[in-house]
């Protein structure tokens, strides 16, 4: 595993590097560790390690009672998961890609999301589900899907996705701490893409929170997950055109966090929304709707979506093609900015 | 249950006749058209591996060890027949009739290898597990409809068995009695999960009682047992007799696909003892004296050369079309995805 245990003392704070993988690894490792109840149920989740290795050698230390290679179903992997839950359990389950979540999508939209409320709040499904997620690594087809907003209509069930170590491993020991289901999204585009150094003990990210990760003043750039390397790099370009990028990671994509939404953009007056997923019904429409509501009176620009197209990700031949890349969210940055 | 769906074979792992009321029928033009193709799909299968180890394909599944399951099915099949196949049936759709040029580009991400050729039915490989046999059944219940002798065959896998999909197309298959042949190949893994864990039954033949068509347990790795049973299903399925399931016990000789390390999860000695059934048919051909070496050396080349120029082909296609991107999602592009197009394609000018 990626790992390289590296332990440095810094503020009196142990540290390890990891990447996202490695960091999603370890945050496993520590709920299993200290919390009986918690399982691991997948697809090749096992002896496998995972198809990305996220639960590499988690079996081999917790037994295959609690780190459970299923059969290939994932209308199963969620039902039983839901029946864990509310007797007693914590699930955490891995669907092998988002791509193929869909078969459980019955079981997530009609139960997992809304026992608490059929139920008043009696019967509760206190499990995680984890899929990785995104175009970019030539992946065969249907593998790449991006359908985040698929879960965030659906009232009752919470979703992050984070885009740096630190944030995976914080927001998947939170999601496993919440009393309700929270569906974690993970870049598999960024699964070892860098390393950064991690706490080694137990610390979560706040669900709900986004994150400021570049201070600027012209405009406001918003993104999650595999989107973030993207908005990064549009904002250096545009530093040496002399504008000024604020950039936002959302990290939890429902609740959003409407707060530094609303900070960020009325310092700015422009905003640029950037996700992989369709335009249409995409989560930039929601973010527009905030703004709209917390902050129309700012607006010096039209808010400018970069987005994937309203298209069936593609094979990965023309991939690059669907995906936003930094020259396009460069184009939108100098049309809000010279609006 | 293993004694009540014993598994058939024709001939054994030494190329012997096991069953002799199949003599008859085990001519020698037979066993050279199997073995031509079994040898042609090895070929195109171990190109794609070193290809894309060299960068020059995407992630392959490869089915190495699969070829007589492949093989002898696809060749039961009558030229209208319907082929439902998975992500790991190149080498059936290969013998169906599918070009190889579009078969390597579907593999280098290229959803021209999602085209069938003229006047074949092939349905695009299911990636997503079992998703297909639905389709198998509501394409060979359309045939019953329109009152052909056409039929179906829906590929798939052991771990397929595990999803709903498999069980609501047999079930409307057998409740229609549509003319379907659902073929497994059970090669014993679902990438690292074995069919211990998968499932409980001790065949997959079985499941077949529960839906109240026959269930078939074959030698997958025996191409006439292969051929004759899918022969034999889909004379059945033509006949008004519904569908059949045939279980082939086979295996996959590699790994997953090219990202898969099958030595994280498989016992290294485990499925040495099988017979290649390649070698199997070998045997068969030297002891019935339809083993000709003229021929082999040129089938060789005739296979050596094919390969070299799909690859060439595949390698000099014209570039994936942006495009292509949005001119095939409706027969009538939406205004709102026109738009997108447009600012795309203008985008680019733009450099
Ligand atoms: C719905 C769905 N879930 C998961 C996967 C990922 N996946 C691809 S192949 C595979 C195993 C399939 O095993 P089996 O049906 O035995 O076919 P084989 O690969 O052995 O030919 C899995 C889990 C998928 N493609 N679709
Ligand atoms: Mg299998």
């Amino acid at each position: 595993m990626e790992m390289e245990v590296k332990e440095i003392q810094r503020e009196n704070t142990a540290t390890q590097l990891l990447t996202i993988v490695g960091a999603v690894n370890d945050a496993m490792k520590m709920l299993l560790e200290s919390d009986e109840s918690v399982m691991i149920l997948g697809e090749d989740i096992g002896k496998n390690g995972g198809v990305f290795r996220a639960t590499e050698g988690l079996q081999e230390k917790f037994g295959t009672d609690r780190v459970v290679d299923t059969p290939l179903s994932e209308a199963g992997i969620i039902g039983t998961s839901i029946g864990l839950a509310v007797n007693g359990f914590k699930p955490i389950a891995e669907i092998q890609f988002l791509g193929f979540i869909y078969p459980a999508y019955e079981q997530i939209m009609t139960h997992v999301s809304r026992l608490r409320m059929r139920t008043m709040g009696h019967y509760t499904v206190p499990m995680v589900i984890r899929a990785p997620y995104g175009a970019g690594i030539r992946s065969p087809e249907i593998h790449s899907d991006s359908t985040e907003s698929l879960f965030t209509h659906m009232p009752g069930i919470k979703v992050v996705c984070p885009s740096t170590p630190y944030d995976a491993k914080g927001l998947l020991i939170a999601a496993m701490e919440d009393p309700d289901p929270v569906l974690m999204l993970e870049p598999m585009k960024s699964y070892r893409a860098k390393r950064e150094e991690v706490p080694v003990g137990k610390y979560t990210v706040e669900i709900g929170k986004g994150k400021r990760v570049r201070e600027g003043t012209d405009v406001t750039l918003i993104a999650w997950g595999a989107m973030m390397p993207i908005v990064e790099k549009a904002a250096q370009q545009s530093e040496k055109k002399g504008i000024s990028c604020d950039i936002i990671d959302l990290r939890t994509l429902y609740p959003i966090d409407r707060e530094i939404i609303a900070e960020s953009v009325q310092k700015t007056g422009r905003a640029v929304i950037v996700h992989e997923a369709h335009l249409t019904g995409g989560l930039g429409n929601d973010i527009i709707s905030i703004i709209n509501d917390t902050s129309f009176l700012y607006l010096r620009a039209p808010i400018e979506r970069v987005t994937g197209f309203d298209v069936p990700v593609p094979f990965f031949a023309l991939e690059e093609d669907f995906l936003p890349t930094p020259a396009r969210v460069l184009e939108s940055i100098e049309k809000a900015v010279h609006f | 249950m293993e004694t009540q769906f014993p598994i058939k074979r024709i001939i054994d792992d030494e190329g012997n006749v096991v069953d002799a009321s199949y003599c008859e029928q085990l001519h020698g033009e037979l066993a050279k058209e199997l073995y031509y193709h079994m040898k042609r799909i090895r070929a195109f299968d171990r190109k794609a591996i070193s290809l894309q180890r060299q960068g020059r394909l995407g992630t392959y599944a490869p089915m190495e060890g699969q070829e007589a399951s492949q093989v002898g099915s696809a060749l039961a099949l009558g030229q209208d027949d319907w082929m439902f196949p998975t992500y790991r049936d190149h080498g059936a759709k290969l013998t169906f009739g599918a070009p190889m040029v579009e078969t390597y580009l579907y593999w280098n991400g290229r959803a021209e290898g999602c085209v069938p050729p003229v006047g074949k039915n092939i349905f695009p490989p299911a990636v997503p597990i079992a998703t297909q046999l639905p389709h198998a059944a509501g394409a060979a219940w359309a045939e019953m409809r329109k009152g052909t002798r056409n039929a179906a065959i829906a590929y798939f896998g052991d771990g397929a068995t595990s999803e709903g999909d498999f069980h609501e197309g047999l079930n409307f298959a057998s409740v229609l009695k549509a003319p379907v042949l659902f073929f497994n190949q059970n090669n014993r893994y679902a990438i690292s999960v074995p069919i211990e864990k998968q499932m409980n039954s001790e065949t997959i033949a079985q499941k077949a009682v529960a839906y109240g068509m026959p269930g078939v347990r074959i030698d997958g790795n025996d191409c006439f047992s292969v051929y004759f049973e899918a022969k034999k299903a889909l004379e059945d399925a033509r006949n008004g007799r519904g569908p059949t399931l045939i279980e082939a016990v086979t295996w996959r000789t590699g790994a997953h696909t090219t990202a898969d390390d099958p030595s994280k999860y498989r016992p290294e000695d485990q499925g040495k003892e099988i017979v290649d059934p390649l070698v199997r048919l070998e045997r068969f051909m030297k002891k019935n004296s339809c083993w000709d070496e003229a021929w082999i050396v040129e089938i060789e080349a005739l296979i050596k050369a094919e390969v070299e120029t799909a690859v060439e082909e595949m390698e000099s296609y014209p570039k994936a079309n942006v495009e292509d991107l949005f001119d095939h999602v409706f027969a009538k592009m939406p205004t709102q995805l026109a738009e997108q197009k447009e600012s795309y394609l203008a985008h680019l000018k733009r450099g």
